[in-house]
């Protein structure tokens, strides 16, 4: 009897070896899960967003109105409505101020983030690719800017042309652009060494198709974690020159002014500056546990396939 | 055998979880024991669970693993059951650990001595001073060269040989009652393989240390295990002594392990070539070729590999091009590529000049000659499927696109002897031997004349590399393509070229047909090569070691010498003026074979005699005189 099993296992292993002798007989996942950590920190970031576009319709009160009786009134009832966090120190609707406000951190920091990421990612891969004299030229330049305090170029930059939304943009977006740069040349750099692109180069592919199909889909996964993190960063960025008073101009709203406005509040009880606080945390946390989730997701498949 | 038990595994299960928190088994149920003294061979194919088995005897798993059952007792005491401060004190005290590659082990920036005696002074198993003069001693056991001073040295100052046996050292420095081995010597060439493999016996049995040797290799197991498991995904299929399992194998994995097994390099092992494909004109030629690295100063490169090259390929041959690491070989097919310009020299593709950057060659010219690369992980590309990775050549140099592609792809899928379903998977999805198939398949793709592949079977295990010879050499009759095969393992070229060159110091030492190569007279170099090649066979370790090129040939590296014979200072039959100073002159011999050597060939015929009397001695085996080809 343990003859036969043992004859019977002996057949199983070299029916095994037999049939597709080299292994996974397992048909291939490419399932993505995120952890529950990631799903309400997509939720998070999902709300912002929709409020983005619809905040100004839902608000209850316009931006700009001074519709409350008093500066630094707690949640309540009021003469002219229902302040629901409150009024800020020139008594309007803090309420309607952050669903205004997120339209212009989130969306500026955004479109920032993004021009920051066309123009760092374009030089990078080319810096990369061509090497010598453009890497030097473009990577020296970069070095400069790099080696200058973000706020003080911002705040020189906007000293010189003035506070306004398009050159918000183009100062954080140069700004960041710089780090993507580093990013994106030693990223480039990796993966151009590889034997696959060599493989390419022997066929005698061109500069442009190896850029495209060997070297962008390898810098993706890395480069899109890091647009999270950097979209934070240029959240706070924007913020904090809001709240030196050189981002977006009063009265129109953003989430970082209105921390600086309403910071004497906080004397007083008030928690004016607290909720559009919270809002840039809880939009800047969210986004970190997404990248954090998606790069540990990352990673566990990697220690996967090492077993 | 009576002798002291040692180390017990008993019943050892290990799992893993996957995403879907489902339990993945790794280790089913796998018991043997270790015994003083003996040195015990754990042997399986990658995947096998032979690591993870090794380094639970440190009660220690790779992340994600886990304990399930089992017991490991050391001296009757189980180790995986242990607070962690004893666990810690076993690691590195009592039971050692050396990993596959020396050169990852040691930290570059620290001396060898501070390195090897750390674990025995971290552990108080002995002083500093203790340590050092118990370092020196293994020097010496372990015959490295200076052993006084190596110790002074810095990692990059030894060889990669060197350092493996100093990494030896670093295990046995403390005494270990047990010493884990994890495939020492699977990355290291087979003059060196030898050298290594004969330090570690030496000092196993003047210590009567136990160890674990973990490896793949049935033809290395034989020379230095007491004790082998045969494992096969995670489950033991066999285990014996070895004499038991080497010369008595009851079952069928391991008699499948021994057909893997490559035979040792003789003559007559090769397929005949059809003369279907035949033509007028050689496939590829590299003429009067020289190449190195460093750009070209007033016409020589600035680190020269490759001097003075002529090499042949006919069509629908199989060349294999042959020599240590360090020799030039992967150099000369990518200057065949075109990815490295030579210095000086032509290469001619079907009677025509070739431009040496392969950016000024045309794009049917580059589509004639492929190259494969060693490495099928890095050479494809993880973000594309399988099927754009085939594609891409179909498209780039026959412009077929859509469903014609697709067919195409099919079709070529198949001749690697694949399933067309592959096309949608990625490279990650697939095992090493599959991927290095997808590989081949790419070049296939692009319908070429010529495949220049570097060493495509060097990381694969022994039955899937088995395996993707056997493909070749069904690609290379099904279409008449040339391959120029590059390897280090002679046997594996021996039985599947239709030509051999022998490549030292980027040289050619010695080229022709196989049977001719493989035959005497040996240049001396050849012979060294075909002594080192490891036989499955107990007591092959001592009788090569008896051989008189072994004595000057083994532990020392290439050295590209500007002058003179490169191999001078290995030449068993060197001579000394005239070797080490004259360029060696060609000898051709009958059917193209050619030796580059100052030695007569009736001196080469004469050594090659007194060596065989010397094996037969050994052997016993009372064949005839070996036969000689005498132009």
């Amino acid at each position: 009897m343990t003859e036969q099993t043992a004859t019977t296992k002996e057949e199983e292993v070299l029916a095994k070896l037999d049939a597709f002798a080299e292994l996974p007989d397992a048909p291939p996942k490419r399932k993505f899960r995120l952890t529950w950590v990631g799903y309400v920190s997509t939720a998070v970031v999902v709300f912002w967003l929709v409020i983005c576009v619809i905040g100004p319709s839902i608000a209850p009160f316009h931006e700009m109105d001074m519709d409350g009786d008093d500066s630094f009134l707690p949640a309540g009832e009021g003469e002219y409505g229902h302040f629901y966090l409150g009024t800020d120190y020139l008594s309007r609707d803090t309420l309607s101020r952050i669903l205004y406000g997120a339209r212009n951190t989130i969306g500026i920091s955004l479109v920032a983030t993004l021009i920051a990421y066309l123009l760092g990612i374009t030089l990078g891969i080319l810096a990369a690719v061509k090497g010598g004299w453009i890497d030097m030229g473009i990577s020296r330049v970069n070095d400069a800017i790099l080696a200058l305090p973000t706020i003080m170029l911002g705040l020189i930059v906007i000293a010189a042309l003035g506070s306004s939304i398009p050159v918000l943009i183009g100062t954080a977006a140069i700004i960041y652009a710089t780090s993507v740069f580093r990013i994106a040349r030693a990223l480039g750099q990796d993966i151009m060494v590889q034997d696959f692109v060599e493989a390419a180069a022997t066929r005698g592919e061109g500069v442009w198709w190896i850029i495209r199909a060997e070297v962008l889909p390898n810098a993706a996964m890395p480069l899109a974690t890091d647009f999270g993190l950097r979209l934070v960063f240029v959240v706070l960025f924007i913020s904090s020159l809001s709240f030196l008073g050189l981002g977006v101009q009063p009265p129109a709203s953003d989430w970082g002014s209105m921390v600086r406005e309403n910071l004497q509040g906080l004397t007083y009880g008030s928690y004016a500056a607290i909720w559009p606080a919270l809002s840039i945390a809880s939009f800047t946390i969210a986004i970190n546990l997404i990248v954090d989730d998606i790069s540990a997701k990352a990673g566990g498949s990697l220690a996967k396939k090492m077993v | 055998m009576n002798r002291e038990k040692l180390f017990e595994v008993k019943d050892l299960r290990i799992s893993a979880y996957n995403d879907e928190g489902e339990e993945v088994k790794i280790v089913k149920g796998v018991t043997f024991d270790i015994h003083k003294g003996e040195v015990v061979a754990l042997i399986g194919e990658s995947g096998s669970g032979k690591t993870t088995i090794s380094l639970a005897t440190l009660a220690y798993t790779k992340p994600g693993l886990h304990f399930t059952g089992g017991e490991c007792q050391l001296f009757g005491n189980d180790v995986l059951t242990m607070p962690p401060v004893q666990q810690r004190d076993l690691r590195g005290g009592n039971v050692a650990y050396l990993a596959q590659s020396a050169a990852a082990t040691f930290n570059p920036a620290i001396t060898i001595n501070e390195q090897v005696t750390e674990a025995a002074v971290l552990h108080g198993r002995l002083t500093q001073a203790q340590a050092n003069e118990r370092a020196i001693e293994l020097y010496h056991a372990l015959e490295l060269p200076d052993a006084d001073r190596i110790g002074y040295r810095y990692p990059h100052q030894v060889s990669g040989g060197q350092l493996q046996r100093l990494m030896a050292a670093m295990a046995l420095c403390g005494k270990p009652d047990l010493m884990v081995l994890d495939e020492p010597t699977t990355a290291l060439d087979v003059t060196t393989q030898i050298e290594v493999l004969k330090a570690f016996k030496k000092v196993i049995k003047e210590e009567n240390s136990a160890a674990v040797y973990v490896t793949h290799d049935l033809a290395v197991v034989a020379q230095v295990a007491d004790h082998i498991v045969v494992l096969y995904s995670g489950e033991i299929m066999e285990q014996g002594s070895v004499d038991q399992i080497i010369n008595h194998p009851t079952h069928a994995y391991t008699k499948r392990l021994m057909e893997a097994v490559r035979p040792i390099p003789e003559a007559g092992q090769g397929v005949e070539v059809s003369g279907d494909h035949d033509r007028v004109v050689d496939n590829i030629e590299v003429r009067n070729m020289t190449a190195g690295y460093g750009g070209i100063v007033d016409g020589e490169p600035v680190v020269p590999i490759l001097k003075d090259i002529n090499v042949s390929v006919k069509n629908g041959h199989v060349v294999g091009v042959i020599g240590e690491s360090g020799c030039g070989k992967s150099t000369m097919a990518r200057v065949m590529a075109g990815m490295l310009p030579p210095a000086r020299g032509d290469i001619i593709l079907d009677g025509n000049k070739l431009e040496g950057d392969l950016h000024d060659r045309k794009l049917s010219e580059l589509q004639k000659v492929q190259f494969v690369f060693q490495m099928a992980d890095t050479a494809l590309n993880p973000k594309q499927l399988i099927g754009n990775i085939i594609g891409r050549p179909l498209e780039f140099y026959h412009g077929l696109t859509g469903r014609e592609k697709h067919a195409k792809v099919a079709e070529i899928l198949d001749l690697v002897e694949l399933p067309a379903a592959f096309a949608n998977r990625y490279p990650m999805e697939l095992s090493g031997g599959q991927k290095q198939r997808i590989n081949l398949a790419r070049s296939l793709a692009a319908n070429p004349e010529v495949m220049l592949c570097d060493e495509v079977t060097s990381a694969l295990d022994s039955i899937v590399g088995a395996n993707v010879i056997k493909l070749l050499t069904n690609l290379r009759d099904k279409t008449g393509v040339s391959f120029v095969f590059i390897s280090h393992d002679l046997s594996t070229v021996a039985s599947f070229a239709d030509e051999i060159v022998v490549l030292y110091a980027g040289r050619v030492v010695e080229q022709g047909p196989t049977d001719e190569v493989l035959e005497p007279p040996f240049h001396p170099y050849t012979r060294l090569l075909i002594s080192s090649v490891p036989e499955m066979r107990i007591g092959w370790l001592e009788d090569t070691m008896q051989k008189r090129e072994m004595a000057v040939g083994i532990a020392r590296g290439v050295e590209i010498t500007r002058v003179g014979c490169p191999f001078y200072n290995r030449c068993p039959l060197a001579i000394e003026g005239t070797c080490d100073l004259k360029v060696p002159p060609t000898l051709e011999l009958e059917n193209g074979h050619q030796i580059a050597c100052h030695v007569s060939l009736e001196k080469l015929l004469e050594t090659e005699r007194e060596t065989q009397q010397i094996l037969h001695g050994y052997e016993k085996l009372g064949e005839e005189d070996p036969q000689v080809h005498v132009p």
